[in-house]
Order: structure tokens, then sequence, then C-alpha cells
């Protein structure tokens, strides 16, 4: 009799839990969507390619968001660019090849007090010795520099979990066979660690082309006001700096306007780079693992 | 017992002499002298943390990788010190292959794994790598299950197909010794007795190696067998003898199920 009232008990608890989760996972979805649908309930109509591409007017109504935008890839590109070497080294060196001891520890210490430092300081950190103490200004590359710093962590600790995750049995397997480790690395466990690389580099990349606080006293608020700069001392203003300084000072009429679009257009750029890398990345990796269930 | 110790000198093809071995201050293999013919299957039985898995693996210095392990004695294959210095361990492992306790295949094609040795040691060429794959599955007795879906994650295939495909792999690239760690553990009777009819088929061309818990095992495919213990090899010669009349008490002990 009890064990029949505990196994009842036990039966309905499972049933409460299950039903607390699934609806966690609800409320999260919901809330997703009810983001995305404002923002781009907001932002869409009136969306036109003379928005996307025109030049910001300082006072009158009717300006565009042509060079922010583009600042927006351009800074996050080559914050990437800046920050994937030694991000990913760092990470292979950790999961790989570091021996356990004091240097490791003292690595692992400063990645992680990395991460934990407020984006604001490490913009501030950017602006005395990018901006004034290495002359860069506020800059493309100033900022650049800044949010490679911000990211580094973030690389880091993708790079080294994603290829801890993997199965010790094919380092193993392929040492066996002949391999050297830079062979193994190359031809195994890099491949195999891809997907989930790539599914955290598009949180670093995602972050980069919205982090604003980091890029204020880096990269600037303004640019330099033509499509296509591709040098990187211009003024680096991206798209959420934009967003951001065109609601703390709204001086231009049609400021709303421009922040709704503007905030639609910056979702639909941080989906469209995570689709644009894990889609090609899916494909690959369908090709390197060979078809059928795995 | 001239026999427990040494055969035929000149059939040796891999010889052991003192060799010690530690993991930072376990001594965990204690002055094992032994030699191994060629062309012959040599099983290696012992309870668990005897020191069989870590003495194979010295035999391709696959316990380099591990912190904190040493060796003191020497290793000669084909009369080579496999522990001089300036050693190719790349180049060793290539003529010492190995199969694990648990099949694994790596997250790719079936062609991809077996092709993947052939690859690294600079075979470019589609065919030469066509006809290598062909060749290997068939040595590992899996082509007719698998020629038709060469293409497929070898991630798909069964326990039993996963581990001849391991074998496969490490016979693409001309082994000739193959060292294996308890490669049935993972598989059922049927996958097993299918794997120990492979290695009975593959050892008029490669002398093998296999450690197994399974004495029946042991008693089924080897030639000649050695019994260690602690650390120590307790006594080593033909598997028949062994079985029948081993000349130590331990090992009696050991085969007739008093411990282990």
């Amino acid at each position: 009799m009890g064990a029949e009232r505990h196994r009842r008990l036990m039966r309905f608890w499972d049933a409460v839990a299950t039903v607390v989760l699934w609806l966690s996972a609800l409320v999260l979805l919901f809330i997703l969507a009810w983001f995305i649908t404002s923002v781009l309930r907001q932002g869409l109509p009136g969306l036109s390619w003379q928005f996307i591409t025109g030049k910001p007017h300082p006072v009158s109504a009717g300006g565009g968001i042509g060079p922010p935008l583009f600042n927006t890839f351009y800074v996050t590109l080559l914050s990437l660019i800046l920050a994937l070497p030694f991000g990913m080294g760092a990470g292979i060196y950790l999961a790989l090849y570091a021996r356990p001891g004091r240097r490791v520890d003292a690595l692992r210490l400063g990645v992680q007090a990395l991460a934990s430092v407020p984006s604001i300081v490490l913009g501030l950190f950017g602006m005395v010795v990018f901006s004034q103490a290495m002359g860069f200004g506020f800059s493309i590359l100033s900022g650049s520099l800044a949010l490679a710093i911000l990211n580094l962590p973030l690389i880091v600790n993708v790079t080294e979990q994603s290829l801890r995750d993997l199965p010790a049995t094919y380092r193993d397997a392929s040492l066996a066979l002949g391999a050297t480790p830079h062979q193994t690395l190359v031809r195994v466990l890099l491949p195999a660690a891809l997907p989930a690389l790539v599914n955290g580099l598009t949180l670093a990349a995602g972050r980069a082309a919205g982090e604003t606080a980091v890029l204020v006293y880096t990269a600037g608020v303004s640019t330099s006001g033509h499509l296509f700069d591709l040098n990187p001392f211009a003024p680096g203003g991206t798209l959420a700096v934009y967003l951001w300084g065109i609601k703390a000072n709204p001086i231009v009429p049609d400021w709303q306007q421009i922040a709704n679009r503007s905030a639609a257009v910056l979702l639909l750029v941080v989906l469209a780079i995570n689709g644009l890398l894990l889609g090609p990345v899916r494909l690959w990796y369908r090709r390197f693992s060979g078809r059928g269930p795995h | 017992m001239p026999e427990t110790r040494t055969s035929d000198k000149t059939n040796d093809k891999i010889s052991v002499t003192d060799l010690n071995a530690y993991y930072g201050n376990a001594h965990v293999l204690k002055n094992i002298t032994v030699s191994f013919p060629g062309n012959a299957v040599s099983a290696v039985i012992g309870p668990s943390g005897c020191g069989k898995s870590t003495f194979i693996r010295t035999l391709n210095r696959m316990n380099d990788t591990i912190p904190g392990f040493r060796v003191s004695g020497q290793v000669t294959i084909d009369g080579e010190d496999i522990y001089a210095p300036g050693t190719d361990v790349v180049s060793l492992r290539k003529r010492v292959g190995m199969v694990f306790q648990r099949p694994n295949p790596f997250p790719m094609s079936i062609f991809d794994n077996v092709a993947y040795g052939p690859r690294l040691h600079g075979i470019r060429k589609r065919r030469e790598l066509a006809d290598i794959v062909e060749k290997s599955l068939q040595a590992a007795g899996l082509w007719d299950e698998v020629k038709d879906r060469l293409s497929y994650s070898a991630l798909g295939l069964s326990g039993g197909q996963q581990q001849r495909l391991c074998i496969a792999r490490c016979l693409a690239v001309e082994p000739e010794i193959i060292l294996m760690d308890e490669p049935a553990s993972a598989l059922d009777p049927s996958a097993t007795a299918r794997l120990e009819d492979l290695i009975d088929s593959l050892k008029s061309w490669y002398t093998i190696i296999i450690v197994t818990h399974n004495m029946q095992q042991a008693a089924r495919v080897s030639d000649l067998t050695a019994f260690f213990l602690n650390g120590e090899l307790v006594e080593f010669g033909p598997t028949q003898r062994i079985f029948t009349r081993p000349s130590d008490r331990r090992t009696e002990d050991y085969i007739t199920g008093r411990f282990g």
C-alpha cells in the first residue's frame, strides 16, 4: 500500500516537472517571438533601400543609415579577424597542448578575469590606449581592437570547450595511425569541433555587431559620411551606436522612425550573420561526416 | 624454463628487456623481459590494473602523451630500439598499428575513415585510395557489408562493424605489428566471434599482440600467452602449455578462476 502510494506520488511529481520544464521552454520561445515581431512591426514599414544605403542627415528629416550600417559589418569583421588567431590559438593550446601547471592556471585565470570586465571599462581602456596613446583616434581600427579584446575570452572559451567536448578517442586513434599532433588537429579535431565552434563564434559576431559601450569611446559616434569607406582610420560609428546616439540626442525630427527602422535592420543583420556563418558550416559538415544517420 | 622467457632469437619481432614504467610515482611495469615472435598472435592476460594495457601501449609509445609517464629499459622492433633518442614516433606508429577497447571511428564516412592513414602518409590519388580502402575492408571482413555505402557515416555502423572498420583503418597504413587492447570488450558474442575469426586470418601477415581479460578468448586466438600480475610478467609461453600446465602457481590460480 505504502509502495503504491509512493509510486503514485512520484508519477505525479514527474508529470509536474514535465509541465514546468515544457512551460519554461514555451515562455522563452514566446518572449523571443514577441521581441522579434514587435521590433520588426515597428521597423519594417517605411524601410526602404534609400534608408538602408542613404547618408544620415545631421538636423533635417529623411536621413539614412548607410555608413553606420557599413561600419557595423566592417568593425565586426575586423574585430573577428584580429581576435580569432589569438583566441582560437589560446583555446587550442588550453584544450590540447597545455600540461597542467602554473602557467596554464595563470592563463585560464587571465581569460576569466578578462571575461568579467564590464564592456564600458574596456571601452575606456580602448580610448586611453588605442585612441589616445597609440594615436588611432576615434576610428574603425580603435573600435575593432577594443571589440577584439571584449570577444577574446569568449573565443578562447568556445574553442577550448568545443575541442574538449570531442571524444578523447579521436585523438588516440589519429596518433596511433601515425599522425602528428598537428595533423590530428587539422584533419580530425577541428573539423569535428567546427559546428560547435562556429555556433559559439556567431555569438561573438552577434555581440560585436550589437555592441555599443565598448565602441562609443573608441570607434566614436560619427562616420566619415560616405559609403564604403575602407580606411580603418575613418570614424567608426556603427549602427548600434548610431541607434543609441539618436535616442540619446533626438535632434532630427524623424528620430523615432529612424530608431525603429535601425533596430529592425540591426536585428536582421545579426540574424543574417548567424545564417551566413551557420548555413555553409552545416553543409560542409554534412560532407565531412558522411551521409546517413550518425 | 628457457621457453618461458625467450623463443628463437632470429624470429623475434619485438624484444623487451628490463622494461620499467611509471605514472608519476606509481611503478606500473616492473622489469619486464619478453620477446614476441613475428607472424603469430600473442595474448596478454591478467586481472584489471595489472599493467597489461600500459604494457602494449609502450610498444607504440602511445603512453608518451600521458603527463608524468616514464619508461626505462629497452624495447626493440626488428633490433631497433624504439626509445632511442631521435626515434621517429610517427613512423614507429605507422609500423605498429593499434586497435582500441571501444571502437573509435572518426565522425567521417566509411571511406574517409579507412583512407585517413594513407592520406596522412601522402597518398592523394583517388584511384589508389579506393584500391587501398577496398583491400583493407576486404581483409577486415567488412567489404561486403559496406561496399554500397562507403560514403555513409561510419557512426551509423553497428559496434562490431565499427571495430572491424577500425581494424581496416589500421591495416590501410600497412603496419607490421597490430596491437589490440581488449578489442572485443564492447562487442556482443556474435560480433566477438567474427572478430576472433578475423584475428586468426590476419596472423599470417601480421604480428599481433592482443590484450584480453577473457581467458577463453586468449586460449582461442593466441599462439603464445603472457600472464601479468601487479605490473610483473609472471609467465610467458605457448598458450596451450600456459593453460594446461602453468609453471607458476599464480598463473594457475588466475586461469582456474581463483582470483581476477
